[in-house]
C-alpha cells in the first residue's frame, strides 16, 4: 500500500498562538483516517494548512512524494485534493447541480461542461440529492447541504477528500446515511480523512485516527488503541476515572 | 436548428437589437435615430459591466475609464496618424484591455467595497493624467478634423455608418455576455461571485478567472468609446471620465437585472427612457441624477436581481427564455 500524503512536522502559529505544533502523520492510499480531538484542538486549522487556505509556518505536506507545501487551494484540488467546508459555503444563485458541476469544471480532471454535468449528475444520484438538481443551492435544508458540500467534492474525482463535520448536526438516520455514503466513497478508491465529534461513527468508519488537544497530536492508532489511550480520554474530559465510567455505560448501552 | 430554444437566451436579445436598428430605418427619422444611437451605446456599456458586475460580483464604479481611455487612443490614431475607423476602434478595445489587464493585477486582490473604491481612484486619476497628458490635447481635448468623415462619403454619411456601427457592438457585446455565461469560464466567475473562497477550494484559479473577465468587460467599452468620439467630432477629459456615467451604468445592469444577459438590455433601454423624459421635463431636468440615486436605492433594498432576475424567480417557465 502506497503512502498518498505525508505531513511532516506541520505548525501554524497565529501571532502568538500555537494552532498547530509538529503535527506529523502518513496517510495510505485507501484508507479513513478520524481526525478527533476537543473544540479548538485545530482540527480544521489542519485541513487549511494542508489544503492551502493558510500557509504552513513550519514542516512540509507531500502528496505522492512530491512536496506541496504552500500551494494555494486551486492548485490543491487540480492536484486532486478536494474537501468539504464544516460550516457550509453553497454557492446560493446557482442550482444544486451547477455547484457540482464547478467541482467537476475545475477539480483533478478540469472536465469540459457536458462531461462534467454527467459527472455531476451521476455524484449528485451517489448523493442523493438527484431529485434537487435543478433547485437553487440555497433553498436546501442543512443536511442537504453537507451532502451538496460533499458532492461538489466528489464531482471533481480527487485522489483524497477532507471531510470536516460531514455529520454534525445531522439526525440518527440521516448520521447513518451518511456513514454508509463515506464507506462507500472509500470503496471507489478515494483517501478520506475525516474530523468529526460523533465519536461512534467515526469510531466505526475509520481504519485509523489521530487525536489532536491544543495543536499537538496528542495519540494516533486505531480505533480500538485511541478508545482506551488515557492522554485521549483526559483531553476529552478532563477526569480519566469518570471517563472511563461513562465509558462502561456507553459500551453496556451499546450491548442492551 | 431542432434545438433552436437552447438557444433562445441568445436570440432574444438579438431581436431586441434588430428591432431598434429597424425602428429608426423605416421610420427614416434623424432623432429616432439619435436616440437609439444612446441606447444602444448604454445597451454594450452595460452588457460589458454585467460580465465583471452581474457575473463575477465585483462593483466597479469607475467602468467609464475605459470608454474614455480607449475613446482617447483611438481618436487620437484615427485623426493625429489617420488610422481608418475600423483599426482606430479595434486599437482602442485592445487599449482599454490591456489597461484593465495591468489594473486587474493590481486592485483584483481587494474585495468588496475596497475595490468599488479603487475603480473610483483609477478613474480620476486617468482623468487627471488626460488632463496633463499634451499628446491627447490636455484639459483642451482633441477636435476631429472634418476631412476624415471625407473617407466614408461625409460627415451625414459617417454619422449614419456609427448608428450601424453601434448596434453591431452591442450585438457583439451580447454575443460576448451569453458565451461568458454558458461557459466553463462563466461557470467559474458566478462560483467566484457566489464564494470567492470556496470557488477556489474547488479549482477555480480565482485570479485569473477574475482578470480575464476584467479585460473582457472593458474590450468593447473601449471600442463605443471610439466610435462615439468619432462620431461626437471631439472629445474632453471631462466628457470623456464621467464618473456619474458609471453610476448610471450600474443602474442600468441593477435595474434590468445583474447576471443575465437580456437584463442589461432592459435596464439601458428603461434607463435611457426614463432619462430622455427627466432631461426634458422642467420639474426633474435638475435633479435627474438625484432620482437615479433613489432608484439605485429602491432596487437595492427591494428587488436586487432586478427586473429579469425577479421574473426569473417567480415564472420558472421563463427561465429558459430569459436568460
Amino acid at each position: 500500500m502506497s503512502i498518498i500524503l505525508q505531513v511532516e512536522g506541520l505548525s501554524k502559529n497565529f501571532g502568538g498562538l500555537k494552532a498547530l505544533s509538529n503535527v506529523t502523520f502518513d496517510l495510505p492510499e485507501g484508507q479513513i483516517m478520524g481526525l478527533i480531538g476537543p473544540n479548538g484542538a485545530g482540527k480544521t486549522t489542519l485541513f487549511n494548512v494542508i489544503n492551502g487556505v493558510y500557509p504552513a509556518s513550519e514542516g512540509r505536506v507531500m502528496l505522492r512524494g512530491k512536496d506541496v507545501t504552500g500551494s494555494k487551494t486551486y492548485e490543491m484540488a487540480r492536484k486532486g485534493l478536494a474537501r468539504t467546508h464544516q460550516v457550509v459555503k453553497p454557492l446560493n444563485e446557482l442550482t444544486v447541480l451547477e455547484n457540482a458541476v464547478v467541482g467537476a469544471c475545475f477539480g483533478r480532471h478540469g472536465y469540459g461542461l457536458r462531461k462534467a454535468t454527467e459527472v455531476a449528475m451521476e455524484v449528485l444520484q451517489f448523493v442523493g440529492l438527484e431529485q434537487r438538481a435543478e433547485q437553487l443551492a440555497a433553498s436546501l435544508n442543512v443536511a442537504q447541504k453537507k451532502r451538496l458540500e460533499m458532492a461538489r467534492a466528489l464531482s471533481a474525482q480527487p485522489d483524497i477528500i477532507l471531510l470536516d463535520e460531514v455529520l454534525a448536526g445531522l439526525n440518527p438516520s440521516e448520521i447513518a446515511a451518511m456513514v454508509e455514503t463515506v464507506r462507500k466513497i472509500r470503496e471507489q478508491g478515494t483517501t478520506i480523512i475525516m474530523i468529526e465529534h460523533v465519536m461512534d461513527a467515526v469510531m466505526k468508519v475509520s481504519d485509523r485516527m489521530i487525536v489532536l488537544d491544543f495543536g499537538s497530536q496528542i495519540a494516533e492508532g486505531t480505533p480500538e488503541e485511541i478508545k482506551n489511550n488515557q492522554r485521549v480520554i483526559e483531553a476529552y474530559l478532563g477526569d480519566p476515572k469518570l471517563a472511563e465510567k461513562l465509558m462502561r455505560q456507553h459500551e453496556r448501552e451499546v450491548i442492551r | 436548428m431542432k434545438n433552436w430554444r437552447k438557444h433562445l437566451g441568445l436570440l432574444l436579445p438579438l431581436l431586441v437589437i434588430v428591432g431598434m436598428v429597424l425602428w429608426p430605418t423605416v421610420t427614416g427619422s434623424v432623432s429616432n435615430r439619435e436616440s437609439v444611437f444612446t441606447i444602444l451605446k448604454a445597451i454594450a456599456l452595460a452588457s460589458s459591466l454585467n460580465i465583471l458586475l452581474g457575473y463575477t460580483g465585483y462593483v466597479s464604479f469607475g467602468h467609464i475609464v475605459f470608454f474614455g481611455f480607449g475613446g482617447y487612443v483611438g481618436l487620437y490614431l484615427v485623426n493625429d496618424l489617420g488610422w481608418s475607423i475600423w483599426t482606430g476602434m479595434l486599437m482602442g478595445g485592445i487599449a482599454s484591455a490591456i489597461l484593465a489587464f495591468v489594473l486587474g493585477k493590481a486592485i483584483l486582490r481587494l474585495r468588496g467595497a475596497y475595490f468599488a473604491l479603487a475603480t473610483i481612484g483609477i478613474n480620476e486619476a486617468m482623468k487627471a493624467f488626460i488632463n496633463n497628458f499634451d499628446l491627447f490635447g490636455g484639459p483642451i481635448g482633441m477636435t476631429l478634423n472634418f476631412s476624415v468623415y471625407k473617407a466614408y462619403g461625409g460627415a451625414a454619411q459617417a454619422l449614419n455608418m456609427a448608428f450601424f456601427i453601434m448596434a453591431g457592438l452591442a450585438a457583439i457585446a451580447l454575443v460576448i455576455s451569453h458565451l461568458v455565461r454558458t461557459s466553463k469560464f462563466g461557470l467559474g466567475l458566478q462560483a467566484i461571485r457566489e464564494d470567492e473562497d470556496a470557488a477556489e477550494v474547488m479549482g477555480v484559479i480565482a485570479p485569473n478567472a477574475k482578470t480575464w473577465a476584467y479585460v473582457l468587460s472593458a474590450l468593447i467599452p473601449g471600442m463605443v468609446g471610439v466610435l462615439f468620439f468619432f462620431k461626437n467630432g471631439n472629445v474632453e477629459p471631462h466628457v470623456a471620465f464621467p464618473l456619474h456615467a458609471s453610476i448610471e451604468l450600474l443602474v442600468m445592469v441593477m435595474l434590468g437585472g445583474q447576471g443575465t444577459v437580456l437584463g442589461p438590455i432592459m435596464g439601458a433601454f428603461a434607463y435611457q427612457g426614463m432619462r430622455g423624459y427627466f432631461v426634458t421635463s422642467d420639474f426633474f431636468k435638475d435633479i435627474q441624477l438625484s432620482v437615479s440615486g433613489v432608484l439605485l436605492l429602491l432596487i437595492v433594498l427591494f428587488i436586487p436581481a432586478g427586473a429579469i432576475g425577479w421574473l426569473r424567480h417567480r415564472v420558472p417557465a421563463l427561465r429558459r427564455v430569459l436568460q
